[in-house]
């Protein structure tokens, strides 16, 4: 970030503020996931308050239908988020880039077979991808979401790290790499993998907004983590029925949710920038 | 025309028929070789997954307590009793004859079933995707013109937003608005006799079509925005403008075109994602279209049904992506010569 405060262009600026609006929200979602984990407004499961209250000083954000704190179960489903979107991005990538390299890598035949392969599953939707493994898996769980967003992930990520990659290594120091005796996985280590990395991360941090929408709509379709976990979208799936009577509990855990996404894109946005100092003047 | 008054600045004018036809009768046939080659490969998955599932597929026709001889009986119905190659042969080939069998719970043929479905789907996604193109197209190219602008600028953070949120919130949001307070539409169901009373369709659809609308034009503006700033940073637009024509004539003469060949295939795409996204969107407005008929089929283990509904929506998607593809060849002469040239 500092090395982008000493350029002067205006763009850039722009750019810097993404990423510090973005590092914020991401922030302060981490930061409400970890404190979930030692303390809450109230215990998620005590239903002490009225049915459906309004906003109040003592419940922020109201009650649920059995008289839960809403801001709680809302908090609780930060760290939902996160665990699914960290998840399936580290499935996504350690599956999409082991395979996207090794394509690269791969004879003519094989490797067009990969592509071809690669350009069916990501015309297919993650959501679709994700309900087919759900109902696939014996019972709906966290894990059956995330593997499944992790491999939907995994297709879009092994196409772009092979395209990144065939672009390296077509590249005059790789040459002059295995001329002094470096071997392939060195030239992987030493090469490829630092100068894929900027382009690739922005990527992650992309699929990690999507991956947060997607199990929000799993969730809301009811095919989500069962109920003692909170999920935003399971939350405003339940709002949806009471949405006559108590309209904020069908608010306040999409702005949630669209804070978390958003700041994920402004950082794919500032990390964009800071990978890439030749791009970024105009988008 | 009128303006053209050099034959320099007349675009390139498209050859003779005969010369052009073998390329592109070339380049569908390589296509369509493709499009039944993805079929198959959708097959093999299908036929997989539904093997993945615990259970036979007999145990449907069961009841509690049968005997080894119903069993039998009802494995040699369903064909569960075959080797696999046999059994992958007669699915695929039931698969062509657009057989999907029949449903575990209802009884009624999955075909029947998914057609009466799709009388639901296709207009909401299809009135959906249109709405989205007529919000997005002249937005995305007023917010690359007009990057300095403050609305120009606008439309951009507001696009950002939209790409953000996820569509069952927007319908949510909507339902709220104008359904809770406005009391101007259906908070959601469709009419039981469906399009014999086409008003009243319309009117249940009106605000899943809005909302599915909303979404998409928030990622389409994206798309046609980068597209247009690339037409006007474009050598030939220049040309275009020191040859004589005027600023809108040279983008409708060259703009539109050469713009339309990216968005194109980003249509195909989107409107492939409309068409399975309206699952979640039908949910949110109780509409009884496929994606509904999916949730339902997923929660009853009704395998056909599930299998039937995953079978045809992967058959649009790659219809719709064939057919993008060959537009883009009739927009661009270019990639017609490519298509016989280098394999790749």
């Amino acid at each position: 970030m500092t090395a982008l405060d000493l350029s002067a262009d205006r763009p850039s600026r722009r750019h810097s503020l993404a990423l510090s609006i973005g590092l914020a929200l991401v922030g302060l979602n981490v930061a409400v996931a970890i404190l979930t984990l030692f303390w809450t407004p109230y215990d998620p499961l005590n239903a002490s308050g009225g049915r459906l209250e309004a906003p109040s000083l003592l419940h922020w954000v109201g009650t649920d239908r059995l008289g839960r704190d809403y801001l709680t179960q809302i908090m609780i489903g930060a760290r939902t988020a996160l665990i699914v979107g960290t998840g399936a991005v580290a499935i996504g990538a350690s599956i999409g880039v082991t395979l996207g390299i090794l394509a690269a890598f791969a004879t003519r035949l094989l490797d067009d077979v990969m592509a071809a392969t690669l350009d069916i599953l990501i015309a297919f939707p993650t959501l679709l991808l994700a309900m087919l493994v759900v109902a696939a898996s014996d019972s709906a769980s966290l894990w059956s979401a995330i593997l499944a967003l992790g491999l939907a992930i995994s297709a879009i990520v092994a196409r772009l790290t092979r395209i990144l990659a065939k672009r390296v290594l077509r590249q005059d120091y790789i040459i002059a790499s295995r001329t002094s005796g470096t071997s392939w996985p060195g030239v992987v280590v030493r090469h490829v993998l630092p100068n894929i990395w900027p382009t690739l991360s922005v990527n992650f941090a992309l699929q990690f907004g999507l991956a947060v929408i997607a199990e929000a709509s799993l969730s809301y379709l009811g095919l989500g983590a069962p109920p003692p976990n909170a999920s935003w979208g399971r939350l405003l799936q339940e709002a949806q029925g009471t949405v006559y009577t108590a309209p904020v509990g069908a608010i306040a855990p999409g702005i949630a949710l669209v804070a978390l996404v958003i700041g994920m894109n402004l950082l794919a946005d500032g990390l964009r920038d800071v990978g890439d100092p030749t791009r970024g003047r105009s988008r | 025309m009128f303006l053209c008054k050099s034959q320099h600045y007349r675009p390139r004018a498209s050859r003779p028929s005969d010369e052009r036809n073998p390329a592109i009768l070339a380049y569908i046939l390589r296509r369509f070789a493709i499009l039944i080659l993805s079929l198959l490969i959708a097959a093999v998955v299908l036929f997989v997954l539904l093997r993945l599932l615990p259970g036979d597929p007999a145990n449907a026709l069961l009841s509690v307590g049968a005997d080894q001889q119903q069993i039998e009986a009802a494995r040699e119905q369903v064909g569960s009793n075959l080797p696999l190659w046999e059994q992958f042969l007669r699915f695929v080939g039931s698969l062509a004859r657009f057989d999907l069998g029949t449903s575990f719970v209802s009884g009624k043929p999955v075909v029947e079933e998914i057609a009466t479905r799709l009388t639901v789907t296709v207009p909401l996604a299809l009135l959906g995707f249109a709405l989205a193109v007529a919000i997005a197209v002249p937005l995305g190219i007023l917010s690359a013109v007009k990057a300095n602008r403050w609305y120009g600028a606008a439309i951009s953070t507001i696009s950002q937003l939209g790409i953000a949120i996820p569509v069952f919130w927007v319908g949510i949001l909507l339902v709220t608005v104008f359904a809770v307070n406005l009391r101007l539409f259906p908070s959601g169901g469709y009419p039981r006799r469906g399009w014999q009373n086409e008003g009243q369709v319309l009117y249940a659809l009106a605000l899943p079509v809005l909302t599915i609308g909303l979404v998409m034009a928030a990622s389409l503006i994206r798309y046609i925005r980068s597209a247009t700033q690339d037409v006007l940073g474009s050598d030939y637009l220049r040309t275009a403008r020191a040859l004589g024509a005027s600023y809108s004539q040279a983008l409708i003469r060259h703009g539109i075109r050469n713009g339309a060949v990216p968005i194109v295939s980003i249509l195909g795409i989107e409107l492939a994602t409309t068409l399975l996204g309206a699952v979640v969107v039908e949910r949110v407005f109780a509409l009884p279209g496929l994606g509904s008929m999916l949730l339902l089929a997923i929660e009853q283990r009704d395998y056909p049904n599930v299998q039937g509904v995953l079978f045809i929506s992967t058959l649009l998607v790659l219809l719709i992506g064939f057919a993008a593809d060959l537009l883009q060849r009739v927009i661009d002469p270019r990639l017609r010569e490519r298509a016989t040239g280098a394999a790749a």
